[in-house]
């Protein structure tokens, strides 16, 4: 939290140095790099990939068995996105929080879901979700969904991914 | 409290705390002690410690430890604050203001669309109320936390109080009534909630001159059925009492749960002087009436429709928006004609509190103004009734011989007793309001037990079921009217205080001392756990039905319909949409429709707006509330977030353009610079 509201007050500072009159270089450089990092549209995958495909991450869900993608199912689950989440992530560009365009090349079936169902043990227990955290500041949203409605988005999610 | 469970170490080093500043408390206090005991001793009033926060033992009573909930609710009347206050038992803690009879702008509560016409009144908006008697419902004679029910004062109103949402979710007025005092009490399996009069009108209202009062003026008892249901209420029946004021009441239980008795003073029936004139007759009555007798009578046709015109205010929890319902007549219902179900039983001078023991024998009438309590036996009334054992009656309402209905009197109790409660182990407890003590007796033997001195003037008191048939015997809480020196100065304005004892010895215990919202008339208490597992955490987005609601940032829009302009907005961790808005103009009406997306527990946000003259909006998650903003400046105009929601909290805000009347520019909403929804896919 310390840090959050550190980093909070830096930034309010900048706001208030690019306030009214000409930019100062210094503002002008620290919008360039809100901006990157704003453009910066999907994580790239890294080298950890593979180890961070194997964490399972903190929740009801232990294991999930795949087939091919249940399109009623996938449909079901666009509703549910559309209503819960759209307000915080699109696919294409990162929003409140991360692009989801290429989320089940980089997580695990089980991480994703407990993501949405436990986020808020997630984000304190989980590395992966704990390092997102710190990125994004906004924690991500517990809507109280059940299991088979996140099972729904998450087919969903597979369609576009 | 689950106190035994913190490790030793950390106990001795509270103790070890409790007891430094129990040490420094001590000093201070030993002046204002000795100073108290003085007072006491000198006019002849009842002497005891006041112990209370002395003896470490009650700190440990009342310690409720960082993250522990406590054992009890207390919901305690904000008096002329209007509202109803939620605290913990033991700790003294207050979780909540439930906003009921009046305007609170903290919660947008009266200033909102949606609960404005919470507060219609056949005299119009009221914007304030004096709350006094809240009582949770019961089954069998059990508190059952469903409902809490809560009597206005001022503008007679009976509201009830959802204990799932702590919400006020109905508000109805009681016609031909005025100082709703006798009231808001449940019967046993919560039938009906009794509103009755305070002061005689004339019934129906008219013009006509006061002093002629006497005989022409009449008191409305007013029995309001419960759907069991969904609690809605509605007049069932009105009483045309005598013009006598009508003080408090009180259901029986077991053997007696068909009547209901009340207080009544001013049997006088004088117009002025009141103080002087209505103490003239060394005896009032305690009116008992047998409802079920009524209900009978009803059922067959008997009692009179009759005009009236009141205002009923039903909360609706799927639109999550009150509508007010004009009722237009009452059935009202003469006593001399349901022969057997009106007796009036004469009882010690001025009576306030009327209290049934949790037996349904005996009940307790505090004459204010008497030397002695008068307590009547409900078997021998029957009796007298059987044997017409009559001394008159008053206006065609036989009068119980005293002697055929008394069981005893409680002789120098103290001085001003006002209210009794009980426990389970046939003990009761009085508060003496002139001589500021609680006193335990036992009713069978008529023996006082205990009294505890109280700071300062005690009115009510509380003991959690203590109005049941089954007792919580552990607290007791009393109510005070004067503070004085009890707390830190305010100037002036000093608060009203409760005061917590343990009654599970043979004394009574204080345990703690707990400042009050507005006046603390009176309070009902029930243990956590009957309420605590079915409160509301969210509500649904799926289920929310409000007509201007949002269910995703897709749907987020603006409208304008002639100079009305309605803003369907949403609002998320942390962020509106839409947070820019183009094309309102001066002397525009506009309509904020404000949706909480989050479906998370206690995520609420707020929003206000630069010049609303409404107040800001507190939203639930799943809920939508409305503020309306009529812009009179030109210029852009911010608006944000009220509540502390994220560490973004204070990115979340936005921005309204406000143009010349007659300005060409056209209505556009955006959020990061598109048009919510239009993206073909998100
Ligand atoms: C209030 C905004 C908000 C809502 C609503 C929301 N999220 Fe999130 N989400 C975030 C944030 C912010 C993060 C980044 C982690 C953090 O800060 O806690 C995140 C992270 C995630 C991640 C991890 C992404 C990654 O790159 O690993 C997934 C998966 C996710 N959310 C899915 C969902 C789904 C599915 C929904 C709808 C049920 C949803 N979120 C609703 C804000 C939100
Ligand atoms: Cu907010």
């Amino acid at each position: 939290m310390k840090i959050i509201i550190l980093s909070l007050v830096t930034i309010t500072a900048l706001f208030f140095t690019s306030c009214g009159g000409e930019k100062s270089i210094e503002s002008q450089q620290a919008e360039d790099t809100i901006k990157e990092n704003v453009d910066e549209v999907i994580p790239e995958k890294t080298s950890e990939t593979s180890d961070e495909m194997t964490n399972k991450g903190i929740g009801p869900i232990s294991s999930i068995e795949l087939g091919e993608i249940d399109d009623a199912l996938a449909m079901t689950g666009r509703e549910l996105f559309k209503i819960n989440c759209t307000a915080c992530h699109k696919f294409g560009k990162r929003y409140i929080g991360p692009a989801l365009a290429g989320l089940t090349d980089r997580r695990s079936p089980e991480w994703i879901m407990n993501m949405i169902l436990n986020p808020d043990v997630m984000v304190v227990e989980d590395p992966i979700a704990k390092a997102l955290l710190e990125e994004y500041s906004s924690p991500m949203a517990n809507q109280q969904l059940t299991e088979d409605e996140a099972r729904a988005i998450f087919e969903f999610i597979r369609t576009r991914n | 409290m689950k106190q035994e469970q913190s490790s030793n170490l950390l106990e001795q080093e509270i103790n070890t705390q409790l007891n430094i500043y129990i040490m420094k408390k001590v000093f201070k206090s030993i002046f204002a002690t000795s100073a108290i005991i003085a007072l006491f001793a000198s006019c002849g009033g009842p002497s005891g410690s006041n112990k209370g926060a002395l003896s470490g033992n009650a700190a440990e009573k009342v310690y409720v430890a960082p993250g522990e909930h406590d054992s009890h609710y207390a919901f305690i009347s904000g008096g002329f604050s209007g509202q109803l206050s939620v605290y913990g038992l033991p700790s003294g803690r207050l979780f909540r203001v439930i906003p009921v009879f009046s305007q609170d702008p903290e919660k947008g509560y009266g200033y909102n669309e949606e609960t404005k016409p919470m507060l219609m009144t056949s005299h119009g908006f009221i914007p304030w109320g004096d709350s006094h008697h809240p009582d949770i419902s019961q089954t069998e004679g059990t508190l059952d936390g469903r409902w809490v029910f809560i009597n206005e004062n001022n503008t007679p109103r009976i509201a009830r109080i959802s204990l799932k949402t702590f919400e006020t979710e109905e508000i109805i007025e009681i016609p031909n009534s005025a100082g709703n005092h006798s009231s808001s009490y449940v019967t046993e399996n919560s039938e009906y909630v009794v509103a009755g009069t305070r002061f005689a009108i004339p019934f129906p209202q008219r013009d006509m001159p006061i002093n002629e009062m006497k005989g022409n003026f009449k008191g409305a008892l007013s029995f309001l059925s419960i759907d069991q249901e969904t609690g809605h209420m509605d007049i069932a029946w009105q009483i045309k009492m005598p013009g006598f004021d009508y003080d408090k009441c009180h259901p029986g239980r077991g053997a007696s749960s068909d009547w209901f008795f009340f207080t009544t003073y001013n049997t006088e029936e004088s117009h002025t002087l009141m103080e002087v004139n209505a103490s003239q007759n060394d005896k009032d009555f305690i009116a008992a009436i047998n409802w079920k007798k009524i209900e009978e009578y009803v059922a067959n046709g008997g009692g009179t429709k009759t005009p009236a015109k009141y205002a009923h205010n039903n909360w609706d929890d799927d639109t999550h928006t009150a509508t007010t319902t004009w009722e237009n007549e009452v059935l009202v219902v003469d006593p001399t004609e349901i022969p057997g179900a009106f007796y009036f039983l004469p009882t010690a001078k001025s009576p306030h509190g009327c209290d049934v023991d949790p037996t349904g024998e005996y009940i307790v009438g505090s004459g204010k103004l008497a030397a002695a309590m008068t307590i009547h036996s409900f078997s021998k009334m029957i009796k007298a009734i059987e044997n017409k054992s009559f001394d008159g009656d008053a206006y065609g309402i036989p009068i119980i011989q005293f002697e055929a209905v008394n069981y005893g009197m409680l002789t120098q109790p103290g001085l001003g007793p006002l209210h009794t409660e009980f426990d389970s182990r046939g003990n009761a407890y009085t508060t003496f309001f002139i001589s500021s003590e609680v006193v335990k007796w036992n009713i069978k033997d008529l023996k006082i037990i205990d009294r505890h001195p109280v700071y300062y003037s005690v009115g009510h008191l509380m003991i959690p079921g203590g109005n049941s048939r089954t007792p919580d015997d552990k607290y007791m809480v009393a109510m005070n009217k004067i503070t004085k020196d009890r707390y830190l100065p305010t100037g002036p304005e000093v608060c009203q205080s409760a005061q917590l004892f343990d009654i599970s010895g043979e004394k009574m215990e204080l345990l703690l001392d707990f400042p009050t919202i507005g006046e603390p008339h009176y309070a009902a208490g029930i243990a956590a756990d009957k309420i605590e597992a079915n409160t509301t955490k969210i509500y649904r987005l799926a289920d929310n039905k409000h007509p201007y609601a949002v269910k995703s940032e897709a749907e987020t829009k603006v409208v304008r319909k002639g100079n009305e302009v309605h803003i369907y907005m949403s609002m998320i961790r942390s962020h509106f949409s839409p947070d820019n808005i183009e094309g309102v103009k001066v002397g525009d009406k506009v309509f904020f429709h404000v949706t909480n997306l989050e479906q998370d527990y206690d995520v609420p946000h707020g929003i206000s707006m630069i010049g609303a003259n409404t107040s800001e909006l507190l939203i639930m998650p799943g809920r939508t509330s409305t503020f309306t903003w009529n812009p009179k400046q030109v210029g852009v105009w911010p608006f944000y977030c009220t509540d502390f929601c994220s560490a973004l909290h204070q990115e979340m805000q936005g921005y309204v353009r406000v143009s010349p009347k007659g300005s060409s520019v056209p209505i556009t909403y955006t959020l990061d610079d598109e048009v919510p929804g239009t993206e073909e896919e998100f």
